[in-house]
């Protein structure tokens, strides 16, 4: 399967203080800005609660923000926001498809939303679901799936419309070692071939193996932005997970 | 989104709504069709035949298309409540949110929808009525039109509704102690005419009364209120619900954080 070329100026994500104020008075962002060039593997990194699902809800259309400004490869989610979404990907902390719903629908009806013919949407579907392994399941409904063939549902579903940035959000978690490997490896592999990714983890070490850019948020803020090589260069000996706890202890 | 790719989006959202009230059809179509027999043979068999004609036709005859319309706005209403609520409820309707499709699409599929569950139940309640009396048809554009817009109406109040709904109980709420005490004092077993000059005009406050008798009108061609009234109130009912549900998506009320 070919993804996008995205060799580009126009940075994928572009924010300028957001800001996320909750109703009940939670600040989840606090003016966070970030430039993510296009071609990038971007580690979001946080504590618990530090606002990294909130700002990437808010650029795939789940949250509304409060003020700043958003922009996915140069288009505002404000005022283009349509073509803004047509160029991401999501696959979310939490299983979010209809668990009586068969696999092949969930995928070939999300090609569905982004207007993509059905017959094509079936073409794609047959290839993205075999290359992650899950073509032998196509008509089994979603609940009778292990938690690892649902991971890999919600990636297949993410990429069916070929998105030019993929957000993740925690793809890994609860997923044995093996299949995190395998993971890893179809993640770097549209890496390169284009597609720009975005990655939060608690790994600290998926993100060292995966990630060449990564930023820090803590409650709201990002407290650190730069190459992820700098990052552990400037460190000395020190892996990322001791540079991790110093940043959100200072803070 | 270009216009190919939206009418596409709009016809996956009503699709996947429409596979999915067939297949639950135990559960989307039958419950009406054993209701309506039930009061095909308790109000319009054993009762009825014991009343006087009203408007001039038997009361079984009179309760037709009452009980068509009292199916069909309760199943447009619950067919969108429910699946937009069960799609908030488990996120998949995340799906639709993180795409590119305009509000207006997730909103027109969801009401088609609904109105395909109105128009398919109504049909089916239509030919069960069949077997109990014969109908006659006085004009077949108003019964189209006040069964579509019927449909419409409630598919988007059901949208407004589990835009809001936090629980199960939010979405059985407004069918128990709204819809259900509107309908039966809607005038589907009764004409107002029969009533003290009051009330006829406290009756004028429901909107199921012009609904129910603008269908009515369609197969008897008499009808309790004007019909060009009634067509107005339904038209005018939509658009306010149309303006209302299209303001509070765009502000993510309901179904954003």
């Amino acid at each position: 399967m070919v993804y996008f070329s995205t060799v580009t100026s126009t940075p994928a994500v572009a924010i300028k203080e957001l800001h996320k104020v909750y109703k009940g008075g939670t600040e989840a962002l606090r003016g966070a800005t970030l430039d993510i060039p296009a071609g990038d593997f971007f580690a979001l990194l946080g504590p618990n609660g530090a606002g990294k699902t909130t700002l990437i809800s808010i650029l795939a259309g789940l949250t509304v923000k409060t003020s700043g400004t958003a922009e996915i490869f140069g288009m505002s989610i404000d005022t283009n926001h349509s073509l803004a979404k047509s160029y991401l990907g999501l696959v979310p902390q939490e299983f979010n498809f209809n668990i009586f719903e068969r696999v092949i629908d969930i995928v070939v009806n999300q090609a569905g939303y982004y207007g993509i013919p059905r017959a094509k949407a079936l073409r794609d579907a047959e290839a993205i679901l075999k290359e992650l392994g899950l073509w032998e399941k196509r008509t089994e409904k979603a609940q009778k799936l292990s938690g690892g063939m649902k991971r890999r549902l919600m990636i297949a579903r993410a990429l069916i419309h070929h998105p030019r940035l993929l957000l993740l959000d925690e793809p890994t978690a609860g997923v044995d070692v093996e299949l995190r490997r395998s993971m890893w490896k179809f993640l770097r592999k549209i890496n390169a071939e284009g597609t720009t990714i975005i990655l939060t983890t608690h790994y600290l070490e998926e993100a060292e193996q995966l990630c060449r850019t990564v930023a820090v948020i803590n409650h709201g803020e990002i407290v650190v932005h730069e190459p992820m090589r700098a990052l552990l260069t400037r460190h000395g000996d020190k892996d990322l997970e001791d540079i991790f706890m110093e940043l959100i202890e200072q803070k | 989104m270009e216009t190919n790719r939206t009418l596409i989006a709009y016809y996956t959202v009503v699709r996947k709504d429409v596979v999915r009230m067939v297949r639950l059809w135990k559960q989307t179509f039958l419950p009406s069709m054993v209701t309506t027999v039930l009061y095909f043979i308790v109000f319009g068999s054993l009762i009825g035949s014991k009343l006087p004609p009203i408007h001039g036709v038997s009361y079984i005859m009179f309760i037709v298309p009452g009980l068509v319309m009292m199916q069909v706005i309760m199943n447009a209403y619950s067919n969108t409540s429910s699946a937009l609520f069960m799609a908030k409820f488990q996120r998949n309707l995340e799906e639709m949110l993180v795409s590119p499709m305009p509000e207006w699409t997730i909103i027109g599929g969801y009401v088609t929808a609904g109105i395909v569950r109105g128009s398919i139940t109504g049909v089916l309640v239509l030919g069960v009525g069949l077997f109990f009396t014969h109908l006659t048809l006085y004009s077949i554009p108003i019964i189209i039109a006040a069964f579509v817009l019927t449909c419409a109406l409630f598919s988007l109040g059901g949208f407004l509704n589990a835009m809001f709904a936090e629980s199960f109980d939010s979405i059985s709420i407004i069918p128990t102690f709204v819809l259900t005490p509107m309908t039966f004092l809607g005038g589907v077993f009764y004409s107002i005419q029969q009533f003290p000059p009051f009330w006829q005009t406290v009756s004028l406050a429901n909107p199921v009364l012009y609904m129910v008798n603008v269908f009515r009108y369609g197969f008897l061609g008499t009808s309790d209120v004007n019909i060009g009234l009634a067509f107005g109130v339904l038209l005018g009912l939509i658009a306010l619900f149309l303006i209302l549900i299209l303001w509070l998506f765009k502000r993510g009320a309901g179904l954003k954080t």
